[in-house]
């Protein structure tokens, strides 16, 4: 347990929240490159997952895009690229960025795809133009699976972040990498947990926004939904009555 | 022999699907159960097997109590024909209907052999057997689903509105191969349906069940049509209206029945 | 090029290595989520504490994990255990969830014909929620293959050897081949192992080739749509 004690020991050392290289400047460093990142491959991703999702054209190729550029090693693409730019910041934005994409184009094109086509066709139906169809129609109804990429996304962000401290000068990564250098684990767990922290509250706050991203009528529809669930089979045209209680089957 | 005695079935939220049931099912002939929603017409079915256990009053099948019965042994022993065929998607049709004997512990080989039979039996060409349930029509499935519940030759065979999925056409096409198999093989039938013609049908008893799980009647359907019990169960078969008030008029010299609303419903032949 | 002539040995080596690191945490975050997902699935009550005890687990940075690790287990920084538990980790995280869903979608009335014809418990969890189970949790698994593969790589960075240790090298020694090496060899193995999954999964589920099955079966293929929307953590 002493390792924590230095990690602590570490933490509250009154020097490493001051000056250049203080703990709130790598946290803020952090979290900036992260909202940087996320704007501009949510710019790239979330139009062309719509579109997607909305005309069921060029599906195929998004998936094997947003399947293959998973597979593709976080690590190896940073280190690549900073050997190209150098080791400012350009190098770590742009890998950040590409590495972003396949979730948040998954989440558009997963989210747009999940809406009930006799919805879309209702709408149609009624006289909405496709705009207000997407608008009205579409982006709601798939918004809480669309944050939900958002929200893989970005956590993925704020770890690749603290990963592209290897290769440029930001970030709570530094503290690991600089603990790494000196084999001082207080600074290294210390930095880890910064980090940790940092993912959790970030994460907590996408948990709240999804929530309330579920629109109303949605809402209730799956709560009615989970309390049939609960109270036994849901194919009552199976059984007459009353459901049949699970302690019963066996 | 199958016997309900004093038989309630009340479920923890406090729904009664079934309240003091007495019935007997007599062996070699086919009973069926016939209501809407709610009258606990399946669960009444589910207690022969013990899917369902009954929270007072007793079911016995020839004198024995189920309860005292492990249901596992009990249900192998039983066979079951549900609506949508119930069959294992995962397993080839050969293997569906070997299944119980399989469970049972009967070999491998001897189990097939016995299956392709039973797809005589039931008028299924042999070379479905290799094939997996999605790739058989829905009236296949529910011949297969037949099979399967007749293959440890059970005495007691359950059918759970077997044919309430399929067309109409397939229905009835169905339904005259259960005559016929029942004149064959003589199994005591137990038979859940909504459906009141064909209940008349198939049943050499018919159960009519009302809302809440009680019986309204229990004969044969001629005895039913005669004398209702009640006004629920003239209601239900429709004795005093529609298609079973029927009258005889003559076309170019033959007979017709006619219903109520002048719809022919067959010819009179002596 | 000249490097990687010269050095095929190598690179030879580190992919015994990294599969060493990820193959073992792959099949043990199956074996271990598969039990978890079940319960999941049985038990309402432990759904959400077990669901959201994973997307905590998923939320975590992995180098941060990686660090933070051996706080908890006294292993050493270096250790190769240390990195195939932290996968493993990872992985469960991924495929709970997805197992979760999995029993979820196994067709009611299939279980009830199952218990009727008289299967006992153990049996019918056996012989058809498994199986049936199967398809999706194929999906599960072959996100975690993908996404184990690749993380395995970011280990290199504290000093544990796989294929990531070819981006390391790379980059203090500026040699692009030996990176681009790296991310070729990386992503075929993990398009490899991918590969067997999918034909061990036909080998064992031949029903799913017989054509279209019916009714939940559309459910289930919905899964993988949100299993990519949800991305990788890295």
């Amino acid at each position: 347990m002493n390792l924590f004690v230095d990690a602590l020991a570490w933490l509250t050392d009154p020097a490493n929240w001051t000056g250049a290289g203080s703990i709130p400047q790598r946290i803020i460093e952090h979290l900036w490159i992260s909202a940087v990142v996320l704007v501009i491959a949510a710019a790239i991703a979330l139009p062309l997952g719509g579109v997607i999702g909305h005309t069921g054209r060029g599906r195929e190729p998004a998936v094997m895009v947003s399947g293959g550029l998973r597979a593709l090693p976080t690590l190896g693409v940073l280190t690549l690229f900073a050997l190209w730019l150098g080791i400012g910041l350009q190098a770590p934005v742009i890998a950040l960025v590409i590495l972003a994409i396949p979730p948040l184009l998954a989440g558009a094109y997963a989210g747009f795809e999940s809406v009930d086509r006799r919805t879309v066709d209702a709408a149609r139906a009624v006289g909405m133009r496709e705009v207000q169809i997407v608008g009205k129609v579409e982006l709601p109804l798939s918004l809480p699976i669309v944050v939900g990429g958002i929200r893989s996304a970005t956590l993925q962000i704020i770890a690749t972040a603290t990963l592209a401290a290897y290769v440029s000068d930001f970030g709570l990564g530094r503290f690991i990498f600089a603990g790494l250098k000196t084999r001082d684990y207080g600074e290294m767990l210390g930095g880890s947990l910064l980090v940790i922290i940092l993912a959790l509250v970030v994460d907590g706050g996408f948990a709240l926004t999804q929530r309330l991203a579920v629109p109303a009528g949605v809402r209730a529809a799956r709560t009615a939904e989970n309390t049939e669930l609960r109270s036994g089979p849901t194919r009552p045209r199976a059984v007459v009555g009353r459901p049949i209680i699970e302690g019963n089957q066996e | 022999m199958i016997e309900f005695r004093g038989v309630t079935k009340q479920f923890p939220d406090g729904t009664v699907a079934v309240r003091d049931v007495d019935i007997v099912i007599p062996p070699h002939k086919t009973t069926v159960f016939v209501g809407s929603s709610g009258s606990g017409k399946t669960t009444l079915l589910r207690m022969i097997n013990r899917m369902v256990d009954p929270s007072g009053g007793q079911v016995l099948i020839d004198g024995t109590d189920v309860a005292t019965v492990d249901p596992v042994r009990l249900r192998r022993g039983i066979g079951y024909v549900m609506q949508n065929s119930g069959l294992l998607p995962h397993r080839k049709v050969i293997d569906n209907v070997a299944t119980v004997p399989m469970l049972r512990g009967t070999k491998k080989r001897e189990a097939h052999a016995h299956a392709l039979e039973l797809l005589d039996t039931v008028g299924l060409d042999r070379s479905l057997a290799d094939r997996y349930p999605s790739q058989l029509s829905g009236g296949q499935q529910q011949r297969v689903g037949v099979a399967r519940g007749l293959a440890v030759d059970p005495n007691i065979l359950l059918m759970d509105e077997p044919f309430g999925a399929v067309d109409p056409i397939v229905r009835a096409e169905l339904q005259q191969e259960l005559l016929r198999l029942q004149g064959e093989l003589g199994k005591t039938v137990v038979f859940v349906t909504h459906d009141i013609d064909e209940a008349f049908l198939l049943g050499d008893q018919v159960v009519i069940m009302q809302q809440g799980g009680k019986i309204s009647q229990a004969a044969s359907p001629a005895e039913i049509l005669a004398h209702p019990a009640d006004a629920f169960v003239a209601d239900f078969v429709g004795a005093d209206r529609g298609k079973r008030a029927l009258h005889l008029t003559e076309v170019d010299g033959r007979s017709i029945v006619v219903d109520a609303d002048g719809r022919p419903a067959g010819v009179l032949t002596s | 090029m000249n490097w990687l002539w010269s050095n095929l040995d190598l690179v030879g080596e580190l992919i015994i290595v990294h599969l060493a690191l990820s193959v073992p945490a792959i099949i043990l975050s199956f074996v271990v989520s598969v039990p978890i997902g079940w319960l999941a699935h049985r038990y309402r009550w432990s759904r959400g504490v077990l669901l959201s005890l994973c997307a905590l687990l998923y939320a975590i940075p992995s180098l941060a994990l990686f660090i933070a690790l051996p706080a908890f287990t006294g292993l050493s920084l270096r250790s190769p255990v240390n990195l195939v538990i932290a996968l493993t980790l990872y992985g469960i995280a991924v495929i709970v969830r997805t197992a979760a869903d999995a029993f979820d979608a196994v067709e009611r009335d299939v279980l009830q014909s199952a218990t009727a014809v008289g299967y006992s418990a153990t049996g019918r969890f056996w012989g058809v929620e498994l199986p049936l189970a199967g398809p999706v949790l194929l999906s599960g698994l072959r996100v975690v293959i993908v996404s184990t593969v690749s993380l395995a790589t970011v280990g290199a960075v504290i000093g544990v050897q796989s294929l990531g240790s070819l981006f390391t090298d790379g980059f203090q020694r500026g040699i692009q081949v030996e990176i681009v090496t790296g991310i070729v060899a990386t992503i075929a193995l993990a398009l490899l192992l991918d590969w067997l999954a999918v034909l061990a999964g036909r080998v064992l589920m031949p029903w799913t080739r017989a054509g279209a099955t019916r009714g939940r079966a559309s459910r289930a293929s919905g899964s993988p749509a949100r299993l990519a929307a949800q991305g990788e953590g890295s």
